[in-house]
């Protein structure tokens, strides 16, 4: 098979659990693979069921020894919720790309003193970072009326920054999504790839 | 470039060791649940040829695989890094015995305490007991690895330490997957001296079990795991597990000496290596283990000097070090992290352990609780836990304080069902031996929920689904000795208060067990424990928030104020489940079922 990608490329995956973040990142790294690249993934999922931070590390190239990708070397830093982008941007490095689900998890932790959700997370994004996408995954879901492609919709908006063809990655969804959902989630992926161009 | 081919998959260390058991024909699986681990033997299911299931706490499992081993059988028994203390009386003491079969003892270690109470190094334990210690540090190692241990475990006669992190049990990475070798299970042969431990016995074994080590250790030097790889000489880094990945990365052109065993430790490979280098590193994470013993031979090395012993390590960690030492000239700055609101866990919506934590934070308990998802309820709003240690200690704890204040009233003590399993009844006994006057709590969810939703002895079902025998808490407590016996619905706020309120006062020991199923596993579940979702009544609420106090996280502020500025609450009928809990705080009723 020919290389796609000749450099390496880290993508950092975050959101709070119950999102989807996993399965995106695990189908992420199942196309990358398959489009001929060594591929390491690392996550911490400990509490990922009961509402904490999920955050996956996914670097593809040639070689790829850490499974961590560095503070500040992030090429793509895709977000599944605000906050949590707020919370990673430190990853990304100079020059790289946030993409920004527009959903709003408010922590249950909100509600009590001394703590706040932040006003605008998006802007503090912005602050930090020059290319912030943002999309809105649960409209275009909601269009395609299945609220569960949300994490296909931003895999195809990661989808648009990498070299990875699209019958490699028609292969992976139709492997990984439920029965029967492979069109709907096929829609997904392309939507969202048009709504991450900048 | 790595080239993928159709034998080629993305695994997680966790399954590359499954896959490992399978392809190096193990026979015998078992484990107790616990995070970073759990995967392994959750992998393991799905190879027939494997027999594997849950055992009730990691002893039971340690002797289950140590059983089949001295049958001949090639076994594994695999736990988090604190399960092994729970096994550490097998562990240490089979050393004197062997392990004729094969056995290959998975702790998977938790550096920075992602999911662990605690971050201790077990790779001390390898050394305590003396037996070698395995270290994959990524998938396709994982994988290979478990062949090395096996043959190593058969050929020493010894139980190996295959010792994994959280970080290499949950990156995954690319694995060849080969065929599967068939091996005969021997069968057990009878030998007094050896399988008996008494002290005649032992002592002759122990002599043995020396000798073993020493030739584990002349066997180091030329074990193809403990690796060589030349580099620039102006130093060197001795590394292990994740630590090598981490060195890779920030140093790729340097002299390493990788360690996939590092126990007992290959002196004279690293004594020649220290010679080629004009430094000398040792990166490894936790504590100093290597570098202790690297120390000791008159090897000159630094390395807990510029890495702490806390916490994960990670690239950035590595360069930072190499350039204290002076070792590397420039890194670039590490960017700080932006102060944002934390998300600690909390109960899942419907989660049966809310209405209990939430009444005995009301009825100022002294909550002596345990480790499982119920943990939660010590933290704000619920505050309801004064204690927590390690699993079983709950009951322990309240037995002590009760001798203490020479009065039961007021402390009770809250374990889970997998955890009173695992190592509460003992505890119980001591609690009814003893006539305390305690109250315990059995939150009987039906499952092992922390750590995804294991089967145990309480659950009814074997590990490929089946049905099982299922333990019945109120007749085990009755049969420990227990009398005071209650069952409760911990949905239902105003029987739990009252019975809780009423067995704290009392002087009596008392057992209380709450009824309702987890409301997160077994998946197949989460509809049956769905009811109808509630919701706020806006024209009702007066903004109090006393529904904020039961911390669930289908509950937020709505944009509705009340005339006094006071925000109003909503219900997300999304993943509101239906319980109705926070609908028995609301002082006014304005939390209302959707019809
Ligand atoms: C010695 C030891 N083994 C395993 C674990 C991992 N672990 C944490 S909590 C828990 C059991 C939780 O089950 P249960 O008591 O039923 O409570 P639940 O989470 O279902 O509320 C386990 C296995 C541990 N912390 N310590």
């Amino acid at each position: 098979m020919k290389p796609l990608i000749k450099d390496q490329k880290n993508i950092l995956i975050v959101g709070v659990g119950g999102q989807g973040v996993l399965l995106a990142s695990e189908m992420l790294a199942a196309a990358a693979a398959q489009a001929g690249y060594d591929v390491k993934q690392s996550e911490v999922h400990g509490m990922a069921q009961r509402g904490g931070v999920v955050s996956s590390h996914v670097r593809i190239g040639p070689s790829v020894q850490s499974p961590l990708i560095p503070a500040g070397q992030a090429d793509i830093l895709l977000c599944f919720e605000q906050a949590e982008a707020l919370r990673w941007v430190h990853f990304c490095r100079p020059g790289g790309t946030v993409i920004v689900n527009l959903q709003k998890l408010v922590p249950p932790i909100a509600l009590m003193k001394g703590h706040s959700y932040p006003e605008d997370p998006l802007a503090g994004v912005r602050r930090r970072a020059a290319r912030v996408i943002p999309v809105d995954a649960a409209k275009i879901a909601a269009s395609l009326e299945n609220s569960r492609v949300v994490n296909v919709v931003l895999l195809g908006a990661v989808s648009r920054h990498l070299d990875i063809p699209p019958a490699v990655w028609e292969k992976v969804i139709e492997k990984r999504v439920p029965p029967g959902t492979a069109p709907v989630n096929n829609q997904a992926f392309k939507k969202g790839r048009s709504a991450s161009s900048l | 470039m790595k080239q993928t081919e159709s034998s080629d998959v993305i695994l997680s260390g966790n399954e590359a060791v499954a896959r490992g058991c399978w392809e190096y024909g193990l026979h015998v699986a078992c484990a107790y649940p616990g995070t970073p681990s759990t995967e392994i033997l959750e992998a393991i299911r799905q190879y027939p040829e494997i027999a594997a299931e849950w055992s009730p706490n990691e002893k039971v499992a340690f002797e289950v695989a140590m059983g089949a081993s001295f049958e001949g059988a090639r076994a594994l028994v695999a736990m988090k890094h604190v399960g092994l203390n729970v096994a550490a009386d097998p562990f240490m003491s089979v050393s004197l015995v062997g392990a004729p079969g094969g056995l290959v003892v998975v702790s998977a270690d938790d550096p920075g305490m992602h999911s662990s109470q605690n971050e201790q190094d077990n790779r001390y334990f390898a050394k305590f007991a003396g037996y070698p210690c395995i270290e994959p540090s990524d998938s396709r190692e994982s994988k290979d690895f478990v062949g090395v241990a096996l043959d190593i475990s058969i050929s020493f006669d010894v139980p190996v330490l295959f010792r994994m992190t959280t970080r290499v049990s949950h990156s995954k990475g690319i694995v060849r997957l080969g065929e599967r070798t068939a091996y005969p299970i021997k069968g057990f042969e009878r030998d007094f001296k050896k399988f008996v431990v008494l002290p005649s016995n032992a002592r002759v074994r122990h002599v043995w079990a020396n000798e073993r080590l020493a030739r584990l250790r002349a066997y180091a030097e030329t074990l193809a795991i403990n690796r060589v790889e030349p580099g620039d000489p102006s130093f060197g880094v001795i590394t292990d597990s994740v630590a090598y990945a981490y060195v890779k990365e920030i140093v790729p052109d340097a002299s390493i000496l990788k360690l996939g065993m590092s126990y007992p430790l290959p002196m004279e490979k690293i004594r020649t290596f220290a010679s080629s280098v004009k430094r000398l590193f040792i990166v490894e994470e936790l504590e100093p283990f290597i570098e202790e013993q690297v120390r000791a031979e008159g090897i000159p090395c630094e390395g807990k000097k510029y890495w702490s012993n806390l916490g994960e390590l990670n690239p950035d960690l590595v360069a930072k070090g190499l350039v204290q030492a002076g070792a590397v000239h420039s890194s670039r700055p590490v960017p700080e992290p932006e102060p944002v609101i934390p998300r600690p866990p909390v109960f899942c919506p419907g989660c049966p352990h809310r209405g209990v934590y939430y009444t005995l934070g009301k009825l100022k308990a002294t909550v002596t609780t345990d480790i499982g998802c119920y943990t939660l309820g010590a933290l704000p709003p619920l505050n309801a836990g004064d204690t927590c240690v390690e699993m079983g200690a709950s009951i322990g704890v309240a037995v002590g304080m009760a001798k203490a204040r020479k009065s039961g009233k007021g402390i009770v003590a809250t374990i889970g069902d997998s955890t009173f399993l695992h190592s509460g009844m003992t505890g119980l006994l001591a609690a009814v031996h003893e006539a305390s006057g305690i109250t315990i709590v059995i939150l009987d969810n039906r499952i092992t929920a922390m750590t995804g939703g294991q089967h145990h002895p309480g659950a009814g079902k074997k590990m490929g689904g089946g049905e099982a025998q299922r333990v019945e808490f109120a007749r085990l407590c009755q049969a420990l000795g227990v009398t005071r016996i209650k069952v409760i619905d911990p949905y239902d706020l105003e029987t739990t208060r009252n019975v809780l309120s009423g067995e704290m006062e009392n002087e009596e020991l008392s057992v209380v067990i709450t009824n309702r199923p987890c409301a997160l596993y077994p998946p197949e579940n989460r509809k049956k424990v769905r009811e109808k979702p509630f919701r706020v009544d806006l024209e009702k609420c007066i903004g109090c928030h006393s529904c904020f106090k039961v911390s669930c996280p289908a509950i937020s502020e709505s944009t509705e104020k009340t005339a006094k500025g006071l925000t109003k609450s909503r219900i997300d009928p999304v993943l509101c489940t239906g319980c109705s809990v926070c609908s028995q705080v609301c002082p006014v009723q304005a939390i209302v079922r959707i019809p």
